[in-house]
């Protein structure tokens, strides 16, 4: 057990109608770990990040983060607290420059958003901290290329490096390297982690089916299976236990 | 620098206008600046935060109405008049909004469209207070404290009135411009391109898209004030939705990616309008075509022919 686990889960069940997508999950973070979670598809992962990430309310047990109830408090509130999260499908400000993308997550974080009559321009401390951020992800170079113009990989980046912008305690990658060349999945993965070291970030829960990604990263794997918590273990011991291999993973050849 | 060059040539332009052209152009120079600070609102809601408002004839008519109730009950200063349609037109916003900005796409546009119709239905039947469906007069206000009622009314219009109106459009567009670039307008723009982006990021987009209303119907209500001296009446036609559909087609037709672009689309619109009333009598035949041309053709808008469209 962890001391004072940052995100707790305790007992959470979400049901839709009749059908249970989560059923009596449990499941804490520490300060300083990486979690990831797996499952094959329909397992309840996506339900399981929109009841973490405050977007839906569990039907039963709690979501705590920071001591402090997270059920269905929505997307703002939970930056606010110190949460940020990245999509599978990539979000991006079209119309946007990747330093602009950046500069709102700052102007977000800091406060500024009512300031009508402020120059975002003449903002040195908004543009520094936001080119910061490019830079760790290997973006400077192309801080005023529209995002839309952006290479798939680059508006990956973009979006993961938002979210690190506002400088989280924690933060929820959903699917960090889906859509990401098979060839560029680690330097990518490199790249977050160097940047989560960078920006002091306390824990990282991502949401992941390439495996070596998984197993390369994580210090703790919970494998979810139809709503409930198949196994919580190290890489290892996962790796050790033939039920969770044969459902979850499937054996290599 | 160029875009610089271009803004003073157009308002010295604008500023010796009277001096050289007929009192009748100088006269349709007016209805086009208040329709330009009404548009330099509607455009913070349309190109910047990604909403299309079908009623904002319903903050235009509150401005133009707020001039005629206050003229005709002694209170002739402009600057009160203006600044009481400003407060106006923000407490109206304040409320309908809180609707509104619920909703998107057609049922944001929906929803205002029905708030106008309300006002509209509201001007046409509380005749004793509005004059019904023949509207009200506006006397001539008096401007910073001067009482011109010794002009003749077309030299107080192209003269002084005409610069006071050039002075609150002026004064409008460089607020706006501050807005825009300002951290609450990059909030703006992050709502309009990806709102569950803009969400995850900690903008919180139901109030971002209500502060955006609120202000852009003081924009509105301003302008609307400007629109009645001039004429000298103010009608329920103001108010009614193809009025508001009037607002969206010029900021079609001057492009809403830039922003001067709504502004340019008032001033064609206004003279193109003239010169074809002046030829036949179906402009409106002539300026669908015009509108489906651009929606098809051109989706910038004048703008995005004259100059590459402007994000930021």
């Amino acid at each position: 057990m962890i001391a004072s686990p940052l995100l707790d889960a305790r007992d959470v069940r979400k049901l839709y109608g009749d059908f249970c997508a989560l059923d009596g999950v449990s499941l804490s973070v520490g300060p300083g770990e990486f979690v990831s979670i797996i499952g094959p598809n329909g397992a309840g992962k996506s339900t399981l990040i929109n009841v973490l990430t405050g977007v839906l309310a569990p039907s039963g047990g709690h979501v705590r983060f920071k001591g402090q109830d997270i059920g269905g408090i929505g997307p703002v509130a939970l930056t606010r607290l110190g949460m940020a999260r990245s999509f599978q499908l990539v979000q991006i400000f079209p119309d946007l420059t990747v330093l602009e993308t950046l500069q709102a997550a700052v102007v977000s974080r800091r406060g500024h958003g009512l300031r009508l009559f402020a120059s975002l321009r003449s903002d040195r401390q908004t543009e520094t901290e936001a080119l910061e951020v490019a830079g760790l992800f290997g973006l400077a170079d192309r801080a005023h290329r529209r995002a839309r113009e952006l290479p798939q990989g680059d508006k990956k980046l973009l979006d993961v490096a938002s979210a690190f912008a506002l400088r989280p305690e924690i933060i929820l990658l959903d699917e960090p390297t889906s859509g990401v060349s098979t060839a560029d999945k680690h330097a990518v993965m490199e790249i977050m982690v160097g940047a989560a070291r960078q920006i002091g970030l306390h824990a990282i829960i991502q949401v992941e089916h390439d495996m070596d990604i998984v197993f390369g990263y994580s210090d703790r794997i919970v494998a979810l299976h139809q709503g409930k918590v198949l196994a919580d273990a190290t890489p290892a011991g996962i790796r050790a236990d033939a039920h969770v291999v044969d459902t979850v993973i499937g054996r290599k050849r | 620098m160029r875009g610089r060059l271009i803004l003073a040539g157009v308002l010295a332009g604008l500023i010796a206008l009277p001096l050289v052209l007929s009192p009748y152009r100088v006269l349709l120079m007016l209805p086009f600046m208040a329709y330009g600070v009404i548009l330099l609102g509607l455009n913070l809601l349309f190109g910047y935060t990604g909403l299309v408002s079908f009623g904002h004839a319903l903050f235009v008519g509150m401005g133009a109405y707020t001039a005629a109730v206050l003229t005709s009950h002694g209170v002739r200063s402009l600057e009160a008049i203006v600044l009481l349609a400003a407060a106006l037109g923000a407490l109206a916003a304040a409320l309908v909004g809180v609707l509104c900005v619920r909703y998107v796409k057609i049922y944001f546009g929906m929803l205002t469209l029905a708030f106008g119709m309300v006002f509209y239905t509201f001007l046409l039947k509380f005749y004793r207070l509005t004059g019904g469906d023949e509207g009200m007069p506006v006397l001539r206000p008096v401007l910073l404290g001067l009482n011109l009622d010794g002009m003749s009314k077309t030299a107080f219009l192209v003269g002084p009135y005409y610069y006071y109106c050039l002075g609150v459009l002026v004064l409008a567009a460089a607020i706006m411009w501050r807005i825009v670039h300002s951290p609450f307008g990059l909030c703006l723009r992050t709502i309009r391109d990806n709102p569950t982006k803009a969400e995850a990021l900690g903008v919180s987009v139901t109030r971002y898209r209500w502060y955006a209303f609120v202000i852009s119907a003081v924009f509105a209500a301003v302008g609307g004030a400007l629109l009645g001296p001039p004429t000298g009446n103010v009608d329920p036609t103001l108010a009614y939705w193809t009025h508001s559909g009037n607002l969206v087609f010029m900021v079609l037709l001057g492009g809403f990616a830039s922003f001067f672009g709504p502004v340019l689309g008032a001033f064609v619109f206004i003279f193109l309008q003239d010169a074809v009333m002046s030829v036949v009598p179906y402009w409106r035949l002539v300026f669908g075509a015009i509108l489906a041309a651009i929606v098809i053709f051109a989706p910038g808008g004048l703008m995005g022919f004259l100059a590459r469209p402007r994000p930021s």
